[in-house]
């Protein structure tokens, strides 16, 4: 086959003030009419910047400081403006990731297929209306010669992806570059959209280059694949050989760093960062240590934190309705129920994972916990008291200090106007647990030293780490309060693979030497599998089945867990 | 969209009945009104009979019903200085503050809008020049502008009038400017005046909007399918900046017709705002307490129509149909 877009020896650059970053190293990419190309790698790799070199759309101030990009036999790079914007869309076309932004919410579907049609074709405006619905119909939106003229909000995540690939196909391209074009979508959705864009790939004979993090997509739908990491690629070839027998070791290791399916790892490896700096220790408060976070953590552990039957939560028939209370001044609002007739035990030590799509319930069953929603039936139960619910639970309640929550994106969940210090600082004072301004001050270098954090970390501003780090400093604020349980929202799923391993690995670390019990919330499967020693699968605020987890992910018992399980992307050769 | 026009106005007949309340405090409680009213050689004997006769003996609760049911029922009562009925007083002023409003709104918008989006997609000297120059005309106080403006167009160079309407029609009760040439001169000056302020902030607005549209996953993606620039501008992200914009000159609109009083003044236009300004040197309380509940029905209703506008710009307030 030869080559529909060639990239050779391309160089991206982004002026700083501190010189010219290197976004792009040398990358070179082939990708033949009718082949799916999968370009994966983590964040920074400069995966998205390929697709924007591609379409002439790199972020200012980035420009293209040598190589070529050949597509169909002419050079793209030095093409002025005005040539380039008549080969988008007509020739290359784009996926984005989110589709719920990727739309104009004010016009309505009909009105964006068909000035993208009339853009490029010269039809005329009910052509143009046939043609968006056959193709639409082609993705597979049901109902469509009805549903055209309905505004983008009207449909669900899925369909919009639908509408968003029928946006790109409908000038008949000759390339598609797809970014993340299913990492905002639930698991069920993910493979019907996958399997859309296959059929299609074929069936047009379109070259797709697939740009994801997720190896998972790429091993289920690549027929080949490139491994960039830092603007340079790592490894190309078959997706087969690549994944299956990877030559480099970054490969290796990412691969090692993909929570599996299949089977439960007690660690994950880490991957050597090629940038790491060595740790930074030349900073030090006096007597602080791990082993002095270790030790504090521990001294106070109240009676019975060994693994026992005895269940350290109790959820009773649950049930959470929002809008309920404010009817409407004309009454017809009967509220969203989020949360009916959950029942749930947690046992002391225990790791439970929670499972379900995108709306499931999963998030607000943790709000209902930690006392941020009320609840409108049910009850709970924490160490055999009565948990009260809500707004009803005391400032100073003795369960706000046990139970600490882990927020899922570590951007927003620390402030940026305080110290890492002061963040850290505030539970232990907060709580009482010390006064002694010197102690509190050894107790939070240590606790950073415990989470993998230099102890000169706590001089600075959060927005001065990166996520994986927010997230550790995160666990560090959760940890000082010497909580018993704590409960961890999706702490993983706004990080990349060799990110996440780590956290993981520290929860693990931390659950093991501090017996913590871990209410671990997630949509990944596989990440579940890693962490929980029980399993609870949600599905429209209901709990669909409760198991262990080397039971369930070997033997699910009900159709729904089945098919969340077939739906994961797997690595299994 | 029929349940949410009726709970609005339920909400703005709240409103209205907050307002009324202050006014008829206005009216009863700052100073004694008969004392106003009355010169010194008149007998308490008959003060307490203009003071029975006008109701003022009653108790405080009817006084404020009698109060709205005659603000619902159009009669105002008199102005302590003209001796007029204060509805006719307002209505002769009126159409001079509104049309006066409407050309500085036009003026703001029509000059606003098109730098706004210019200067977000342009960058170099015109843009600078466009937000510096704006900038100058924020900063300084409007009634420094106005007597710049007749500094220099009225006196040097002799071009425009400096004060009043000029030459009106009458149209029934509504006197306009809009139908003589010399209307039209009288309007430039204090309608630039008064709409310089808004042309800023709407440009600003306007700007800053885009620069965030612009940004947005739809345009990129609107861009990667080649739709043309003009289109993807004028079309996709310009009707997507309207939304907030629109909110804030709706309440620029109120606050044109409620503040236009320092122009009033200084070009002697006269409007609403000079009869009030003259009301309070004269503390003639009738004339003040109508023209507040007045400025709060305009802005009540320039909100209902800002909220309508929604309803035609936005199709996910429309098919939320107003359930919130």
């Amino acid at each position: 086959m030869s080559a529909l877009l060639s990239i050779e020896n391309l160089y991206v650059n982004f002026p700083t003030r501190f010189g010219e970053f290197v976004a792009l190293d040398g990358v070179n990419l082939n990708v033949a009419a009718g082949e799916i190309h999968g370009l994966v790698g983590e964040s920074g790799a400069g995966k998205s910047t390929v697709g924007a070199a591609v379409m002439g759309l790199l972020q200012s101030p980035g420009y293209v400081a040598s190589g070529k990009i050949v597509f169909a036999g002419e050079n793209l790079v030095g093409l002025n403006n005005d040539a380039y914007h008549r080969l988008r869309g007509d020739r290359i076309s784009m996926i984005f990731q989110d589709p719920q932004t990727s739309l104009n919410p004010l016009l309505t579907i009909a009105t964006q297929m068909i000035e993208t049609i009339r853009q490029h074709r010269h039809v005329s405006a009910s052509d143009a209306r046939n043609q968006a619905i056959a193709l639409l119909a082609e993705t597979g939106i049901n109902d469509i010669e009805k549903r055209i003229d309905d505004y983008p909000h009207q449909f669900s995540g899925g369909m919009r992806q639908r509408v968003v690939i029928g946006l790109a196909l409908c000038t008949e391209p000759e390339l598609i570059i797809a970014d993340e074009p299913t990492t905002a979508l639930d698991v069920s959705v993910q493979k019907q959209i996958l399997k859309l864009i296959r059929t299609l790939c074929r069936e047009r004979n379109i070259g797709i280059v697939l740009i994801t993090h997720d190896i998972g997509v790429i091993n289920e739908t690549a027929d080949r694949v490139t491994v960039l990491r830092s603007g340079r690629v790592i490894e190309s070839g078959n997706t087969k050989d690549v994944l299956g027998k990877p030559k480099q070791t970054y490969t290796k290791e990412l691969m090692a760093a993909v929570p599996r399916l299949d089977k439960r790892l007690d660690r994950f490896k880490n991957i050597v960062g090629e940038d790491d700096k060595v740790i930074d220790d030349s900073w030090k408060v006096p007597l602080a240590s791990a082993s002095f976070a270790t030790q504090w953590l521990l001294s106070e552990k109240n009676e019975g934190n060994e693994r026992n039957s005895h269940p350290l939560l109790t959820v009773s028939n649950l049930d959470v309705t929002f809008n309920s209370g404010q009817a409407s001044w004309f009454g017809k609002n009967k509220g969203f129920k989020a949360l009916s007739n959950i029942n749930i035990d947690l046992m002391n030590g225990e790791v439970l994972g929670v499972v379900g799509e995108s709306g499931s319930g999963k998030s607000t069953l943790a709000k209902a916990i930690v006392g941020l929603v009320p609840l409108s039936a049910g009850s709970m139960e924490f160490k055999g008291k009565m948990l009260p619910a809500g707004k009803h639970r005391d400032r100073h309640h003795p369960s706000r200090r046990v139970i600490q929550m882990v927020f899922q994106d570590p951007y927003s969940s620390l402030n940026n106007r305080k110290t890492v210090e002061s963040i850290i600082a505030e539970p232990i004072r907060f709580y009482g647990l010390s006064h002694d301004e010197v102690e509190i001050k050894k107790l939070v270098a240590s606790v950073l030293e415990l989470v993998g954090m230099p102890q000169r970390a706590m001089l600075k501003y959060p927005h001065q780490f990166s996520g994986g780090q927010r997230q550790r400093i995160a666990v560090a604020r959760a940890l000082v309060a010497r909580p018993e349980f704590l409960i961890c929202d999706e702490p993983t799923s706004a990080l990349d693979v060799s990110i996440q391993a780590q956290i993981l690995n520290l929860l693990k670390d931390l659950q093991q030497t501090f017996g913590l019990s871990i209410l671990f919330i997630s949509h990944n499967l596989a990440v579940i599998r890693q962490m929980a020693d029980r399993v609870v699968v949600i599905k429209n605020g209901e709990v669909v089945e409760t198991s262990n987890t080397e039971q369930f992910f070997s033997a699910p018992s009900k159709t729904y867990s089945q098919m969340l399980l077939s739906e994961t992307p797997s690595l299994v050769f | 969209m029929l349940s949410f026009i009726i709970r609005r106005l339920l909400q703005s007949l709240f409103v209205m009945l907050a307002v009324s309340l202050i006014a008829f405090s206005l009216f009863r409680f700052v100073g004694d009104p008969i004392a106003q009213m009355v010169g010194q050689e008149t007998s308490i004997e008959d003060q307490e009979n203009i003071r029975e006769r006008l109701g003022l003996n009653d108790p405080m609760p009817t006084q404020y019903a009698r109060f709205v049911g005659n603000l619902a029922k159009g009669e105002f009562g008199f102005s302590y200085r003209t001796r007029q009925p204060v509805n006719e007083l307002i209505l002769s002023r009126l159409p001079a503050t509104l049309e006066l409003g409407a050309v500085s709104l036009f003026i703001s918008l029509i000059v606003g809008i098109p730098a706004g989006i210019y200067t977000a997609l342009k960058r170099g000297f015109l843009s600078n020049a466009l937000l510096v120059t704006t900038l100058v005309g924020i900063s300084i106080p409007t009634f420094v502008i106005g007597i710049f403006l007749i500094y220099t167009f009225g006196v040097a160079l002799g071009w425009l009038p400096t004060f009043g309407r000029g030459e009106t029609v009458q149209l029934g009760w509504w006197q306009t400017n809009f139908l003589t040439l010399s209307g039209w001169k009288a309007l430039i000056l204090p309608g630039i005046t008064l709409g310089v302020y808004q042309l800023t902030l709407t440009m600003r607005l306007v700007r800053a909007e885009m620069q965030e549209v612009l940004k947005t996953d739809y345009i990129k993606f609107a861009t990667a399918r080649g739709i043309n620039y003009r289109s993807l501008y004028l079309h996709h992200a310009f009707r997507n900046t309207l939304v907030p914009v629109i909110t804030i000159i709706g309440l620029q609109l109120g606050g044109i017709i409620a503040f236009s009083i320092v122009t009033e003044s200084v070009f002697q236009w006269p409007g609403m705002g000079l009869l009030f300004l003259d009301s309070i040197r004269y503390v003639d309380i009738p004339v003040m307490s109508v023209y507040l509940v007045l400025i709060a029905l305009i802005f009540v209703m320039i909100n209902l129509i800002v909220d309508l506008a929604y309803f035609a710009i936005d199709p996910r307030v429309r098919h939320r149909g107003g359930d919130d």
